[in-house]
């Protein structure tokens, strides 16, 4: 018993870091799997073995992170922010592609590695804007008052989307919905402030533009928002749909069928639409036990793209089916997602509390955006699943965040 | 710290937790329709993903001759053949092979066509590899995704051109073919019997090809053979006898004089069993197997001594005076000609009718004749005399009941039916004209608006051979019966003058048209043709029989030579023909010395013929 409450005192929630262990080296073993090809990828062949170095080393900073007091969290927001927004903005000039993504530039080229800097500018933002909104006494009434935090989230989302990445500055977007409404902000106002990013979405069915405005006002006037609030949102979402034709025009075409894709993966089989068609038949047949570990033709077969990275869903799901892979898998995230969660909701801290669920707001959307693009719910967008997925840098940043979130668990959480 | 109190931030988890579940759960949800709901749809794709069905040929029956001895079998051979894939894969896969099998842009433009017309098939680039571009195909494996070679049985065709046309050849299946019912069932890519007995008989002799899969990745690449349960293996061939002689084939090819065009054929009488059945010139149908040289296939068929045609079962011709014994049998039939009689008007070199005079072959004429003198020195002024008797009508009528338009029903699938008129109103209708009585005349002598076959010939002398009847000629053994016999409803009163006037023709010595064809061993009758025809000089014919000396003629030949002039020629070719096939039979030495004429070129004695 002794054991297990110094345990404890030293690393938070035991459940959360055993679940995201397990998760990380089911992770390793997939990615060994999706090296076992029938015509050998020199490229994937051996990764598992970096990603298990890896996984070490994350774990030495995981246990490093746990070893620092939340104080000290709060007081590197500040130049973490203004470094990793130099790191991108550097990235934009030296960065370079990788893999299949040859032509964007979200890597860094160290050496040895490769570095990925949009994921630590995510861990730097959560931490900004935790600094930020943490300092709220009262609930922001205005959209004047979101300011700061939008503005803070929107520099480096720009600069990942100029790499571009869309997937990562979605992510951005969902850290930005997730501190604003752990720190109180109510939804009405939430939602003004992304009721723009649904008017684009709509313009394309002038109809149904027209439906969204009238609702738009008349929720605005029940809503008894500031004239110049409502000015504002409305003039913001006219723009929006004016603005949505150029921006479509302005989107690469790679981009674009990807976008179209998602509507219909048949237009374009051979294409654009290959990754979800072939990812779905990987899932689909593999069933409800699955084809056995390393075993799926889809991805032996080379039919399964990324199958290492961003697709490493999908060889779960052919390799172990719905019941013995997909489902416990989706279990699992939710386990730990609600463990972070539960972490959130314990600490008295507004800056703790915040940086924890600014966290499960970025880990939320890597599952919902991964997982649905393998099974055709959410359109592709290269990011990569937490724990499961290849990559150096987005498993050190996710062990990072893991060590604060068990510091802030060991440190506040007892109460 | 009213914004973080324990109350506020429990309701935020629980909107967190609500959340959490509706995305996890949208999510589970999708999963468990992919995975568990539409899982065969996907199973399904899967495999289609990966799996390539290919065809094993089945190998081909070997064709025997009466003997046992082969006329084609099969050798293994290598075949280069391209995964089914986009137009612009298999563009850049051949552009790869180009200098391996040394494809021209034609060739190319050709395969590509080819696919078009059954994208889902394997494409069949090559199947006459040599071992050393078997070798350096192999070699660059890794740089030819999606092409296989695989071994497939080859046919040769041991007689060459000796039995090229009656065994035809075989050949990739065509577009056109695979719509025919004779096909149905057949896939693109498949070798099939494409003339001769090849076609014919291509259900029997084809088998059925077998199925195997191939695991394929996403490259086209074949990873492995996919081996559980699926492989439908292929049901070989049946293996055909014939009723030819391919000794006797290979002999006539020899004796037949090489610059002339024309048919032999031989026919057991009574049976109708094919014994030979050779046309000239010919063609080495080696040369089609696993694909015809375009160039060679084009000088086959801008050759106008047309090689690739049948001229014992597709080549018709006025059959002349061998003709006659039909003409005379029509009148014996009738009851309006006495065989021992003289008709009134002796043959002075000609006879008047109307306003024409009608000549007979021999200027110097040959008097009064008897029906068999008449057949023996094939008085024409004697036969316009019968076709007088008989009539236009009567005589086009019972020409066309005895079938003279029609087809022997041989199992070659090549024969066209020979033209006789069915009536005075065929003239109209073909050529626009009313003919007079004076058309009987020409008809009576086998001219005119009457065109035979020799294999039709053949036939008809293998009925007069026995009892008016014969069988529908076969060159397979065991073939459908396909095709009725043949009846021509005569007595043995009307066979046995006509048989003494054949006997008459062949006599040494004796004033008989074919005297110098007679034979040291065999009873051989027969009767010349020489047929005046619109392309140029005479077609020789001579249709006979043989037999031992005082038995049943146990051969009977139909020999046709375009331009051969003279009916005589064709019958040393005939007679030729005959001693071979009987010497043999009887299991007597053979000898190139056969006929009277041999004997006089020889200057050997022939007693036996004095």
């Amino acid at each position: 018993m002794m054991l297990i409450q110094r345990f404890r005192a030293s690393f938070g929630d035991t459940t959360l870091l055993l679940l995201v262990l397990a998760l990380s080296l089911f992770g390793v073993a997939m990615v060994y799997s999706a090296g076992q090809l029938d015509v050998p990828d020199p490229a994937v062949q051996g990764v598992w073995k970096k990603q298990l170095l890896f996984l070490g080393l994350s774990l030495i900073a995981f246990v490093a992170i746990t070893r620092v007091q939340v104080r000290w969290f709060e007081w590197i927001a500040v130049p973490a922010y203004v470094f990793s927004l130099i790191l991108l903005a550097a990235t934009l000039v030296v960065g370079r592609g990788y893999g299949t993504a040859q032509g964007v530039k979200s890597w860094i080229d160290l050496g040895p590695i490769l570095v990925q800097p949009s994921q630590f500018a995510m861990l730097a933002t959560v931490l900004i804007l935790a600094r930020v909104m943490g300092g709220w006494r009262e609930p922001p009434r205005s959209l004047w008052t979101l300011a700061t935090p939008v503005v803070l989230v929107l520099v480096p989302m720009a600069m990942v989307m100029l790499q571009p990445d869309l997937g990562t500055a979605m992510v951005f977007t969902a850290i930005l919905l997730a501190a604003l409404y752990w720190a109180g902000t109510p939804l009405g106002l939430m939602f003004m402030l992304v009721s723009p990013v649904v008017g684009l979405l709509l313009s394309f069915n002038p109809g149904l533009f027209s439906a969204y405005m009238v609702l738009l006002v008349v929720f605005l006037y029940f809503y008894r928002s500031y004239l110049w609030e409502g000015v504002l949102v409305v003039s913001a979402n006219l723009a929006a749909g004016t603005i949505a034709l150029p921006l479509w025009n302005s989107l690469e075409t790679y981009q674009k069928a990807r976008l179209l894709v998602f509507l219909d993966p048949s237009i374009d089989p051979r294409g654009a639409g290959w990754h979800v068609i072939q990812s779905r038949v990987a899932i689909g047949s593999g069933g409800l036990f699955g084809k056995g570990f390393t075993l799926g033709t889809q991805k032996r077969l080379a039919f399964l793209p990324e199958q290492h990275t961003d697709f490493i869903f999908s060889v779960i799901g052919e390799e172990f089916g719905f019941f013995f892979g997909t489902f416990p898998v989706l279990v699992v995230f939710g386990l730990v997602l609600w463990r972070v969660a539960r972490i959130a909701e314990r600490v008295p801290d507004p800056f703790a509390g915040i940086a924890v669920f600014g966290i499960f707001g970025a880990w939320f959307a890597h599952v919902i955006v991964n997982i649905g693009m393998t099974v055709g719910i959410m359109p592709i967008t290269g990011i990569p699943l937490p724990f499961l997925s290849y990559g150096g840098s987005f498993l050190l940043a996710s062990f990072l965040a893991l060590g604060m979130v068990e510091r802030i668990a060991a440190e506040q959480g007892r109460i | 710290m009213q914004l973080f109190h324990l109350h506020a931030r429990r309701r935020r988890a629980q909107g967190a937790l609500a959340v959490l579940v509706l995305g996890l759960g949208t999510l589970g949800f999708a999963f468990f329709e992919t995975q568990v709901l539409h899982n065969d749809v996907y199973a399904l794709q899967s495999d289609a993903n990966r799996l390539r069905p290919l065809p094993i040929p089945a190998p081909r029956g070997a064709i025997f001759d009466r003997n046992g001895e082969i006329l084609a079998d099969n050798v293994p051979g290598y075949a280069l053949s391209l995964l089914p894939a986009s137009e612009d894969t298999i563009r850049a896969a051949l552009e790869r092979l180009k200098p391996l099998l040394k494809l021209t842009p034609e060739a190319i433009d050709a395969l590509l066509a080819k696919r078009r017309e059954a994208p889902g098939q394997p494409l069949v680039v090559s199947s006459d590899l040599t071992f050393e571009q078997v070798s350096a195909i192999e070699e660059r494996r890794p740089l030819l995704p999606g092409v296989y070679i695989d071994m497939r049985p080859k046919r040769r065709y041991l007689a060459g051109a000796a039995a090229a046309h009656v065994l035809g050849y075989v050949g990739e299946i065509s577009e056109s073919e695979l719509e025919l019912p004779e096909f149905e069932g057949y896939s693109a890519g498949q070798i099939v019997g494409k003339a001769g007995v090849e076609r014919q008989y291509e259900r029997r002799l084809g088998g059925r090809p077998g199925v195997r899969y191939v695991e394929v990745d996403a490259h086209g690449r074949i990873v492995g053979e996919y081996a559980p349960r699926r492989v439908v293996p292929p049901v070989p061939g049946e293996d055909l006898r014939l009723h030819l002689d391919l000794d006797l084939q290979r002999w006539i090819a020899r004796i037949f004089p090489d610059s002339m065009r024309g048919a032999i054929v031989a026919v057991e009488p009574g049976t109708g069993h094919v014994l030979a059945l050779f046309s000239n010139p010919s063609f080495d149908p080696n040369l089609f197997v696993g694909g015809v040289d375009p160039a060679v296939w084009k000088r086959l068929n801008e050759d106008p001594a047309t090689p690739l045609l049948n001229r014992a079962t597709s080549g018709t011709y006025p059959p002349g005076s061998t003709f006659k014994l039909v003409t005379a049998a029509i009148a014996l039939k009738l009851g309006v000609l006495d065989p021992e009689a003289y008709l009134p008007i002796p043959c002075r070199g000609g006879m008047q009718y109307g306003n024409r005079y009608f000549r007979c072959w021999e200027r110097e004429g040959h008097g009064y004749v008897n029906l068999p003198d008449a057949i023996k020195v094939s008085c024409d002024v004697y036969f316009y005399q019968v076709g007088l008797k008989i009539g236009l009508e009567r005589f086009l009528a019972e020409g066309t009941r005895l079938g003279f338009a029609q087809r022997s029903g041989i199992d070659v699938p090549e024969e066209r039916a020979g033209t006789f008129p069915d009536g005075p109103r065929w003239y109209r209708r073909r050529w626009g004209w009313e003919p007079t009585q004076a058309e009987v005349l020409s008809l009576a002598i086998g001219q005119g608006a009457n065109d035979q076959s020799p294999l039709r010939m053949a036939q008809l002398y293998a009925a007069l051979a026995s009892d008016g009847r014969v069988a529908a000629p076969r060159v397979a053994d065991g073939g459908a019966a396909e095709g009725e016999g043949w009846d021509l409803g005569l007595t043995e009163a009307i066979l046995a003058p006509l048989r003494e006037g054949i006997r008459r023709v062949t006599l040494p010595d004796s004033g008989g048209t074919a005297g110098l064809s007679a034979l040291e061993h065999w009873d051989w009758r027969g009767k010349t043709g020489t047929a005046q025809n619109a392309h140029g000089k005479d077609h020789a014919w001579f249709v006979g029989m043989a037999g031992p000396r005082g038995g049943e003629p146990e051969i009977v030949v139909a020999a046709l030579l375009e331009f051969g002039e003279h009916g005589w020629v064709a019958a040393q070719y005939a007679a030729k023909t005959a001693d071979y096939y009987l010497r043999r039979k009887h299991g007597m030495p053979t000898d190139t010395v056969q006929t009277l004429r041999d004997h006089y070129l020889a200057g050997r004695p022939a007693r036996w013929a004095q």
